[in-house]
């Protein structure tokens, strides 16, 4: 059970990364970007077959940033300058990003059993896994929430945050939104293919498959930590993400540990995600169901 | 300042939606205008506005502010030289952006963004100092986010941002209409005051005929997408608002019959 617990740990997170990504898009520009299903496996493919072919585990990070950078940049550029609706810009290149991902990979699966990951090294120091994946996350995420901070304290920063929050008002200010909105959309891709990459790295392997349900197990994390810490100011948004993630995976183990199969998890996230974002109806029906009662009695 | 001429635009050409907005503007501000721009739903008055700072491009004729054509400039390079203040309050700041975040922003227009802080210390203090002088007490909540304002609040802050740096042209688009009529006095009253202590050229769109008379140096009515009054000097100071509506019959052929600007007689 407490392994259970700590694996649920190690595990958010990684994912934290992922909702951080996401709270780009979603909550500062105002776009639910379906791209990161496909960077998401693009970055754990790009790791995996760099690895697997003896390139050093750190670096192929990098290059997994690199790979969800301009998997962003084809969405930009679907929905900016060629005017596709956002959903639909995200879904093209998430197609797209498939037989991309086929081509790196050569394969549907690439496994990473007996080679080093960026866990290793910590492992060597004599640490479990978990609490190697653990300590090596506790540093990433410290330093993404720290670049993302003063990142989005800049001029550019803030103008990105303006575009997603008023675009009229911004061009009115001078701001390019067309640019803001490709800056921000590669920004929340690189971080998405640099999580895929430390996922395929955790798991041991990189498959096709692995992207599905990404962005909804995202935006649960997303959704829980605004449950637990509120809408605070940025930093706080930042570190309820990363809380937000391991708590959906505690649950998750929480789950499963009182049996449900395994197979039925998506549709359980998918199923929460939907009731969690409904939860503003139902408050709203609660309400006049109350006053109704009221005026009765 | 402000030179056009030939301006023509339609909406959904070649569908049955087809709307002429602008049928050859013509239309010349000296430095230091402040235009009213009156007329009925359709007239154009937006649509004027919206051609001036680049919303859409458009069909026909050139646009010249200062020394340089603006005709085919991306709406936000034209930010540079544009101030505005748009009829719906929301449309104006970013909601969920503090105060100062979001004067800040004004203050950077036209600037290419940077990776340099956002806001400066010395940035905090000159936009304390003219939030003050909006008298609405504002100067007390800087962080506070701009949704949270008023609407009337709203109005008056996206005022100061178009014009924290001096803008070439002011462009006001019914700024006050959504406002209630006490709020909307005192937005107006504040305009007024901007306007001349910067000595900006403006125009100011209204559907209010004595707002329209009482402010400003010089009125243009619009029709059809046509200008089809242009009253300045001591004519429009003598100017009555019966005086307008005969006008308009006469030029237009037809009575004003539109209710709202009649309403707001």
């Amino acid at each position: 059970m407490l392994q259970d617990f700590i694996g649920a740990v190690s595990l958010g997170l990684i994912w934290a990364v992922m909702a951080i990504a996401i709270y780009i898009t979603y909550k500062i520009l105002d776009i639910a970007d379906m791209t990161v299903e496909g960077s998401l496996t693009m970055g754990a493919a790009i790791s995996a077959i760099c690895i697997s072919n003896g390139m050093n585990p750190y670096l192929t990070l990098i290059l997994a940033f690199c790979g969800g950078l301009c998997a962003g940049l084809a969405t930009g550029f679907f929905h900016t300058i060629l005017k596709i609706p956002a959903l639909l810009s995200g879904i093209l290149t998430m197609l797209a990003l498939y037989s991309v991902n086929l081509r790196i990979m050569g394969k549907a699966n690439v496994s990473l059993l007996k080679m080093d990951t960026v866990f290793t090294p910590f492992e060597n120091l004599g640490l479990s896994k978990n609490f190697a994946v653990i300590a090596v996350m506790l540093i990433i995420v410290s330093i993404l929430i720290a670049a993302l901070y003063w990142f989005f304290g800049t001029e550019l920063g803030c103008a990105i945050r303006a575009t997603g929050n008023n675009r009229k008002m911004a061009r009115a200010q001078g701001i390019n939104t067309r640019f803001m909105t490709i800056i921000a959309l590669m920004l929340s891709n690189g971080l998405v293919g640099l999580g895929g990459a430390l996922i395929a790295q955790n798991q041991s392997f990189a498959d096709m498959s692995m992207g599905i349900g990404s962005i909804v197990i995202a935006l649960a994390s997303l959704i829980i930590g605004e449950v637990l810490l509120g809408k605070g100011n940025f930093f706080v948004r930042l570190i309820s993400l990363v809380f937000g993630a391991i708590i959906y995976r505690i649950i998750i183990a929480f789950v499963l540990w009182l049996g449900m199969p395994s197979n039925d998890l998506r549709l359980f996230t998918a199923l929460t995600v939907a009731v969690a974002l409904a939860l503003p109806v139902f408050r709203g029906y609660f309400r006049t169901l109350k006053n109704s009662f009221r005026k009765e009695v | 300042m402000l030179k056009i001429t030939g301006l023509e635009k339609t909406f959904e050409a070649g569908t049955i939606n087809e709307k002429k907005a602008l049928c050859g503007i013509d239309l010349t501000l000296s430095e230091g205008d402040f235009v009213t721009v009156i007329g009925g739903n359709g007239a154009g008055k937006s649509t004027l506005l919206n051609a001036i700072a680049g919303v859409f491009p458009i069909d026909q004729g050139h646009i010249f502010l200062g020394d340089q054509e603006i005709t085919r400039l991306p709406e936000h390079k034209r930010a540079r030289l544009l101030g505005r203040v748009f009829q719906d309050p929301m449309m104006g700041t970013a909601a969920d952006m503090g105060l100062q975040e979001n004067l800040a922003l004004a203050y950077r227009r036209g600037q290419h963004r940077t990776l340099k802080w956002g806001i400066t210390k010395m940035e905090r203090a000159f936009f304390r100092e003219q939030l003050l002088q909006l008298e609405l007490g504002l100067e007390h909540r800087m962080a506070t986010k701009a949704g949270l304002l008023s609407g009337g609040q709203r109005q008056a802050l996206t005022l100061l941002m178009a014009t924290l740096k001096k803008p070439n042209l002011l462009l006001l688009d019914e700024h006050t209409a959504a406002l209630d009529p006490k709020t909307a006095a005192k937005v107006l009253e504040l305009s007024d005051k901007i306007i001349a202590e910067h000595h900006l050229t403006a125009m100011m769109v209204t559907h209010n005929m004595r707002d329209a008379i009482r402010h400003g140096n010089r009125l243009i009515m619009m029709d059809g997408g046509r200008i089809i009054l242009d009253i300045s000097g001591e004519e429009k100071k003598r100017l009555t608002v019966e005086e307008l509506l005969e006008r308009f019959q006469q030029v237009s052929g037809a009575g004003m019959d539109n209710d709202r600007m009649l309403l707001s007689k």
